[in-house]
C-alpha cells in the first residue's frame, strides 16, 4: 500500500494532465512534435529502403557475379553489425564524405541537417533488410508465370510491371508491413546521435519536470498508437492483395 | 570448342573473387598502415572488458528471455483467457514500443522511484539496484521475451495434434507430455528464428551505453572521446560485432544440424 502511494502521489501532486497538456507549460506539444519528427524519418527511410531494397534484390537475382557480391556484402555487413553502430559511422563518414567531395570541387563545406543524415542512415539500414524480403518475395514467384509473360513476347519492363511486380506483391507485403513496424521504433536510436525524435523529446522533458513514469509512458502510448494503427492499415491491405490466392489451410 | 561452360563459370567467379579479395586487402593494408592504431595497447584491456560485458549481458538476457517466453507462448495457445490476455498485451506492449524507450523507463523511472521506498533502501537489494547492469539486463530480457514468446506462440499451435492425442493416448500426464512431447518440438520447430533473433538480441547490446553499462560499444565511444579519433575505434567494433555475429550463426548451424532433421 504504501509503495502504491509513494507511485501516485508525485504523479498527483504534479498534475499528470497539466504536464501533458499541448500547450506551455505543457510538454505534450514537445512529444508531437518529436513524434511528427519520428515518422517523417520513418516514412523517408522506409522509402530509401524500398529503392535500395530492389536495387539489391535484383542485383542479388538479375546481376552479375560483381554486382551480386556488392549485394551480398552490403546485406551481410548491415545485418551483422548493430545499427547504432551503422548510424555513427555512416553519419561521421557520411557527413565529412560530402564535404570532401564538395571540396574538391571547390565548394564550401555544408552543415548536413540532423534530419537528412538520419533518414539516409536509417535507409541505407532498411535496404539491407528490403533486399531480403523483395528477393525472397520474387523467389516465390512460380517460374512459369514469367516464362508465359516471356512466351507471349513481353519485353522486360513489361514483364515487371505485368507480372514479376503484381505477383510478387502478396509473399512481399507481410515483410513489408514488419519492416515500417521496426523503423517507426529505429527511429528511436536516433535520439543517441542527438536528433531531438520522440525518444530524445521525451526524455528531456522527463528529465527537466522528474516526472519520468508520465512522460516514458505517455511517449509508449504514442509509439503504441503508430504501431496499432499501423497494423489495422497493413493487414487489409496485405489481405486486400491476397484476394487472388489459394487460402492457406 | 573450349572449355566446358561450368568450368568457364567458375573461373571467371573465381577471378572476380580474387579481385574483391584483392581490394579487401588493400583495404585492410591502408586501415593498418595508414590509420593511427597507437592507442590500442592503453585499451586493450578495457575493450576485453567491454566484450566480455557484451557477452554476459547477451547470454544472459537470451537464455531469461527465453525461460520467460515459454510459459508466456504457451498460455496464448492452451491457457485460459484471464492468463492468455495478458501474455498477448505484454508482446503488444514490446513488440509495439522501442527498446531505448524502454530501458529509459526502467532506468529513469524506477531509478527515480525506488529512492523515494524506505524499506528499499534498508534491504539487501540496494547496492544492486543503484547499479545500471539490472536494469539493463531486465529491459534486454523482458524485450527477447517478448518477440521470442511469439516465436514460441506458433511453435507450439504448429505442433502437429497426432503427437499430443499419442502422448495422451499412452496415458501421459499434461506435464509429462508438455516436457516430453511438445517442448522439445516446438524448440526444434523455433530453432532457426532463435538464431536470428539472438544475432538481433546481439545488435541490441549497445543501448546499454546509454545509461552507463560498459559494454565493448562504450568502451569504444570513450576511444573516441579521449583520443578524438573516429573512424579506427569505430571500425575495430563493427569488426568485433561482425565476428560475435559468426559466431552465435555458427554456433545455432552446429547445434541444428546435432538435432534429428524430421520433425512431426
Amino acid at each position: 500500500m504504501s509503495m502504491m502511494a509513494s507511485v501516485l502521489q508525485p504523479m498527483l501532486a504534479l498534475g499528470t494532465l497539466e504536464l501533458l497538456s499541448p500547450w506551455p507549460p505543457g510538454w505534450g506539444g514537445n512529444l508531437l512534435r518529436g513524434l511528427a519528427h519520428s515518422l517523417e524519418i520513418a516514412v523517408g527511410a522506409y522509402a530509401i529502403g524500398l529503392v535500395l531494397g530492389t536495387l539489391g534484390a535484383s542485383a542479388k537475382l538479375y546481376g552479375g557475379p560483381v554486382a551480386r557480391d556488392i549485394a551480398e556484402t552490403y546485406t551481410t555487413i548491415v545485418r551483422a553489425v548493430p545499427e547504432l553502430v551503422l548510424i555513427l559511422l555512416l553519419y561521421y563518414s557520411g557527413t565529412s564524405l560530402i564535404n570532401d567531395i564538395l571540396a574538391s570541387f571547390g565548394r564550401e563545406p555544408i552543415d548536413i541537417s540532423g534530419l537528412a543524415a538520419g533518414i539516409g542512415v536509417l535507409g541505407i539500414v532498411q535496404g539491407a533488410y528490403h533486399t531480403e524480403v523483395l528477393r525472397g518475395a520474387i523467389l516465390s514467384l512460380p517460374p512459369g508465370q514469367i516464362e508465359a509473360a516471356k512466351a507471349y513476347g513481353m519485353s522486360p519492363w513489361q514483364t515487371l510491371r505485368r507480372i514479376t511486380l503484381p505477383g510478387m506483391l502478396p509473399y512481399a507485403l507481410p515483410g513489408l508491413s514488419n519492416l515500417w513496424l521496426v523503423v517507426t521504433k529505429d527511429t528511436a536510436l536516433l535520439a543517441v546521435v542527438g536528433f531531438n525524435e520522440l525518444t530524445l523529446e521525451t526524455r528531456q522533458a522527463a528529465g527537466t519536470t522528474k516526472a519520468y513514469f508520465t512522460f516514458f509512458m505517455a511517449a509508449g502510448a504514442l509509439y503504441l498508437t503508430v504501431t496499432l494503427l499501423s497494423n489495422l492499415v497493413l493487414s487489409r491491405i496485405e489481405i486486400r492483395a491476397a484476394r487472388g490466392l489459394p487460402k492457406v489451410a | 570448342m573450349g572449355a566446358p561452360n561450368g568450368t568457364d563459370a567458375i573461373s571467371w567467379r573465381s577471378a572476380h573473387r580474387v579481385l574483391f579479395l584483392f581490394f579487401l586487402g588493400m583495404f585492410a593494408f591502408y586501415a593498418i598502415t595508414k590509420m593511427r592504431w597507437d592507442w590500442l595497447p592503453d585499451y586493450g584491456w578495457l575493450a576485453v572488458q567491454g566484450i566480455w560485458r557484451t557477452i554476459w549481458v547477451l547470454v544472459l538476457s537470451v537464455t531469461f528471455g527465453f525461460a520467460l517466453a515459454i510459459p508466456i507462448g504457451l498460455v496464448q495457445v492452451t491457457g485460459p483467457r484471464w492468463l492468455s490476455w495478458p501474455a498477448k498485451l505484454f508482446c503488444t506492449l514490446i513488440r509495439g514500443t522501442p527498446l531505448l524507450l524502454q530501458l529509459w523507463l526502467l532506468y529513469y523511472g524506477l531509478g527515480s522511484l525506488f529512492p523515494q521506498i524506505p524499506w528499499l533502501r534498508d534491504s539487501w537489494m540496494w547496492p544492486f539496484l543503484r547499479q545500471a547492469w539490472p536494469y539493463g539486463l531486465l529491459a534486454l530480457t523482458l524485450s527477447f521475451a517478448g518477440y521470442e514468446a511469439e516465436v514460441m506462440r506458433g511453435a507450439f499451435a504448429g505442433t502437429p495434434r497426432g503427437q499430443l492425442e499419442a502422448g495422451r493416448a499412452f496415458g501421459m500426464s499434461p506435464s509429462k507430455l508438455f516436457w516430453r512431447i511438445w517442448l522439445p518440438q516446438a524448440v526444434q520447430r523455433a530453432l532457426p528464428t532463435l538464431g536470428g533473433e539472438t544475432v538481433l538480441q546481439l545488435k541490441a547490446t549497445p543501448l546499454v551505453a546509454t545509461i552507463t553499462m560498459l559494454d565493448i560499444y562504450s568502451v569504444s565511444s570513450k576511444v573516441r572521446q579521449d583520443t578524438l579519433l573516429v573512424y579506427e575505434p569505430l571500425l575495430l567494433l563493427a569488426l568485433v560485432y561482425l565476428v560475435l555475429t559468426g559466431i552465435i550463426v555458427w554456433a545455432f548451424k552446429r547445434l541444428e544440424s546435432r538435432l534429428p532433421v524430421k520433425a512431426g
